[in-house]
């Protein structure tokens, strides 16, 4: 019955969203007020409907009810609680109705809290919105229905992949999927302005929250998947340039784009084309993204669809939806006028670097990813496009762009002065270089990259700083009319400063760990030790001891750091009975300085097993970085300026908070 | 600077940066692409001594000799040819004989695969896409699906 419930509330929401796609865009047509009127609770109603069939759904999997196929194929009753809710999108099939759920809920979002925005605006934007949750509650309905039914319904499932049995992975998709399909509001709001043949201000003004949300979103995702592949995985690396993971990648880079050049148009009324075309580019890597996970063409870690149907289907709404915002671009940008001038030197100049280096790097991972899937399909040939290519193309690419990177935000608009911007740096400049030196001094033999790339990572935080330092003219003048200026300063700078300190520390850890890891494989019999940067560890031997829905062997080593023992690190393989796999999980000790990370191996002759040991420096850097950067966007989002809505009512509401203090 | 000048500047840098990435991407390519045999293709082929490849097939039954420490010895097939491996490391959790492997390297003058990198995926039914590609070609193919269909019960709806 449950089932069933929510079955017809898919299919309610799919006509609920062909209304909310046709009659509002009619109406905005023929300028009809009650039309366009429609979109609102249409766009609630979908929500509702949509949200419905997802607690069905979760609902089903809590309660182990194995005559749904797709739970009986990604559950067992043993399972612990947590898996089973987070197994509704560990699935193809769920994982697509979480994407709708996420698109409804964005664009009920709009309906609710866009009551300021132009009417027909509003609408179109709705409409869009609308057309893209046709496309896939369709296919979801024709194609990876979730909800079909199995008789007679077995007694046990078929249990849920192991290594997906984890809290970091539970929470990734919704983050994930909440930032990719968040573009989609960038997207909508492009076509509408496409569609309307106007732009301008308010509409940067109106795009850039959400396209900051699910910016935040996709850059808490990237981080929590790249944080389990570390544990997980048991190679103690921390990016592979999968494809999986470029799939979120690229859009985080065009996002980063766009968040940029949505400043500029906002702020200078400039660059309104560049902007509609990296608002689509953006959701349209976000759908290949989408196609690459879902349609099953790459076999990874997340692909787990095999239906060449629904490849097909996704290729379709892909050609639909890129293709129709392309031509509908070339028709209709020209009518749009650009505005505001700038020299090469400004802000906006700055703005425009940013771009054309996140562009051309988003491009370069492109062609790494897609070339292979590329030359497979015309010539047969399997190649594999792995770290290198990367390394060699992306690197250097984005390396001036971080260079550059403290320099923006000092440069005024329309005309900056390098002169002076070189001497309000002056401060991070030789703090960085003298990071070098000492990175230099104590790093003995290793790489001589690694020091100057230290120097960047410092370059960025020391430069962030600076700029709050300059705003609050810190040492120019008195220290509590500095503090007065400091807490004065706007939410959004200290979103930026954050923001960019974030990338530092990000750069810095991916250098650090890269540069200075140190690995060791042995073979270890009971009572033997080992030794690597500094801790030497006892192998005490392996027990055996039963989890939840697993057996595992639970290795115990005692860790010394001169003669005191600092800890003991547990490192095990795990046996899933129903699922009938293994999974290693690693034990990591957050030592100062950097993480040592055991992995338990197999067992050789006579009673050793095979073990490895890696130090990894300043690893946890990488990921607390893209937690900055999250809590940077987070402090821009609450910026008072950005929670005004259409510049029309701007003037009103500065009026009322006036009155309210 | 005039408005005529000013866009040339931008477009001057556009196409500078683009030049940069095409030159890179195109260095890359070159250099670093890793291609996909099986052993009957690495037979056929004279490859270089020191040309990196992916090696993949199925691990043959009571071919993996653990004997000197984390060193490992196995042999890949592909049911037509096979080739013997090397491997220093710990293997994946999912690396078993008569399952899908695929392994990255470089054959040695011995003739021996020296890999460095071996993937086996998380799935007890995995086969690399290749494998199974290859295996299809031959008509070796006793794919999972088969399998399961059987011992699954009837879909209806």
């Amino acid at each position: 019955m449950i089932a069933e419930t929510g079955h017809f509330a898919l299919i309610l929401a799919l006509g609920i969203a062909i209304i909310q796609m046709v009659l509002p865009l009619y109406g905005s047509r023929r300028d009809d007020p009650q039309l366009m009127a429609v979109a609102v609770p249409a766009a609630q109603a979908q929500f509702l409907l949509v949200a419905l069939a997802f607690v069905a759904l979760m609902t089903a999997y809590v309660t182990s009810d194995f005559s749904i196929l797709n739970v009986y194929e990604n559950s067992s009753s043993a399972k612990p609680l947590l898996y089973k809710i987070s197994g509704v999108w560990g699935n193809h099939e769920g994982s697509m109705v979480l994407w709708v759920l996420i698109l409804a809920l964005f664009g009920a979002g709009v309906a609710t809290y866009g009551r300021n925005l132009p009417r027909s605006l509003q609408a179109n934007v709705l409409s869009v919105q609308g057309a893209i949750g046709v496309a896939f509650l369709l296919f979801i309905i024709t194609t990876s229905n979730p909800f079909v039914r199995l008789d007679p319904a077995p007694f046990e499932g078929q249990g849920f992949n192991p290594v997906l049995q984890d809290p970091a992975l539970a929470i990734h998709p919704p983050f994930l999927y909440a930032g990719y399909v968040g573009f989609s509001m960038a997207f909508s709001f492009a076509i509408a302005a496409l569609i309307d043949g106007r732009i301008d201000a308010a509409w940067a003004r109106w795009v850039r929250p959400w396209t900051l949300a699910a910016w935040m979103c996709l850059t808490i995702g990237i981080a929590l998947g790249s944080w389990w592949a570390y544990y997980e995985l048991g190679w103690g690396g921390f990016w592979f340039w999968d494809p999986v993971e470029n799939a979120s990648f690229m859009p985080w880079l065009s996002g980063t784009a766009l968040l940029h050049s949505a400043l500029v148009m906002e702020k200078r009324d400039a660059l309104k084309i560049w902007t509609i075309l990296l608002a689509i580019i953006t959701f349209s890597l976000s759908l290949v993204g989408t196609f690459l996970v879902r349609s099953g063409v790459l076999t990874s870690v997340h692909a787990f669809a095999v239906d060449p149907a629904r490849g097909v289907f996704i290729l379709g709404i892909m050609a639909v939806f890129i293709g129709g915002a392309l031509a509908l671009f070339a028709w209709r940008a020209p009518l749009l006028r650009q505005g505001g001038i700038f020299a090469p030197i400004s802000r906006e100049g700055a703005l425009v670097f940013n771009n054309l280096i996140l562009v051309t790097a988003c491009a370069a991972v492109f062609v790494g990813t897609l070339y292979p899937l590329a030359l497979e399909s015309v010539s047969n040939e399997k190649i594999s496009v792995g770290p290198p290519f990367f390394n060699y193309t992306f690197v250097p690419l984005v390396l001036p762009l971080l260079l550059a990177v403290p320099l923006g935000p000092f440069l005024a608009w329309k005309r900056g002065d390098l002169y002076a911007v070189a001497q309000r740096l002056m401060v991070a400049a030789v703090i960085a270089l003298a990071a070098i030196v000492i990175v230099f001094a104590i790093q003995g033999r290793g790489p001589w990259l690694a020091p100057l790339g230290i120097g960047l990572g410092v370059w960025l935080i020391a430069g962030a700083a600076s700029e709050l330092a300059y705003r609050a003219k810190l040492f120019q003048a008195s220290a509590a009319e500095t503090w007065r200026r400091f807490i004065h300063l706007p939410r959004s700078s200290f979103g930026t400063a954050l923001a960019h300190a974030g990338v530092g520390l990000s750069v810095i850890g991916i250098v650090a760990t890269t540069a200075w890891r140190t690995e060791d494989i042995t073979a270890m019999k009971p009572g033997e030790t080992t030794e690597i940067a500094g801790y030497r560890l006892v192998f005490d031997g392996v027990s055996e001891r039963a989890g939840p829905n697993y057996d595992e062997q639970l290795a115990s080593f005692h860790v010394f750091r001169g003669d005191s023992e600092i800890t003991e690190l547990h490192p095990t393989k795990r046996q899933f009975t129903i699922e009938g796999s293994a999974t290693t999980e690693a034990a990591i000790y957050n030592a100062w300085g950097g993480d040592l990370y055991a992995v338990l191996g197999d067992p050789l002759e006579n009673g050793a097993y095979s073990v490895r040991v890696y130090f990894n420096p300043l690893v946890r850097l990488i990921w607390i970085g893209a937690v900055v950067m999250f809590l940077g966007g987070g402090l821009s989002l609450f910026d008072r300026r950005l929670r005004v809505g259409a510049p029309k009512r701007a003037a009103a509401a500065q009026g009322r908070l006036a009155d309210a203090k | 600077m005039t408005r005529k000048q000013r866009r040339s500047v931008l477009i001057g840098g556009c196409m500078a940066v683009l030049a940069v990435a095409v030159g890179l991407v195109l260095f890359a390519l070159s250099d670093s692409i890793v291609f996909f045999y099986s052993p009957s293709e690495v037979m056929a082929k004279e490859l270089a001594p020191g040309q990196r490849f992916r090696l993949g097939g199925l691990v043959e039954d009571g071919s993996v000799e653990r004997n000197r420490g984390t060193t490992v010895k196995f042999v890949i097939t592909d049911k037509a040819k096979d080739l013997p491996v090397t491997y220093t490391g710990v293997l994946p959790d999912l690396f078993r004989e008569g399952q899908g492997v695929v392994a990255e390297g470089m054959l040695g003058p011995d003739g021996v695969f020296q890999a460095d990198k071996v993937l086996a995926k998380h799935d007890e039914n995995y086969m690399p896409p290749e494998v199974a590609a290859k295996l299809k070609e031959q008509g070796l193919w006793e794919g999972p699906e088969q399998v399961s269909r059987e011992t699954e019960p009837s879909k209806v709806n």
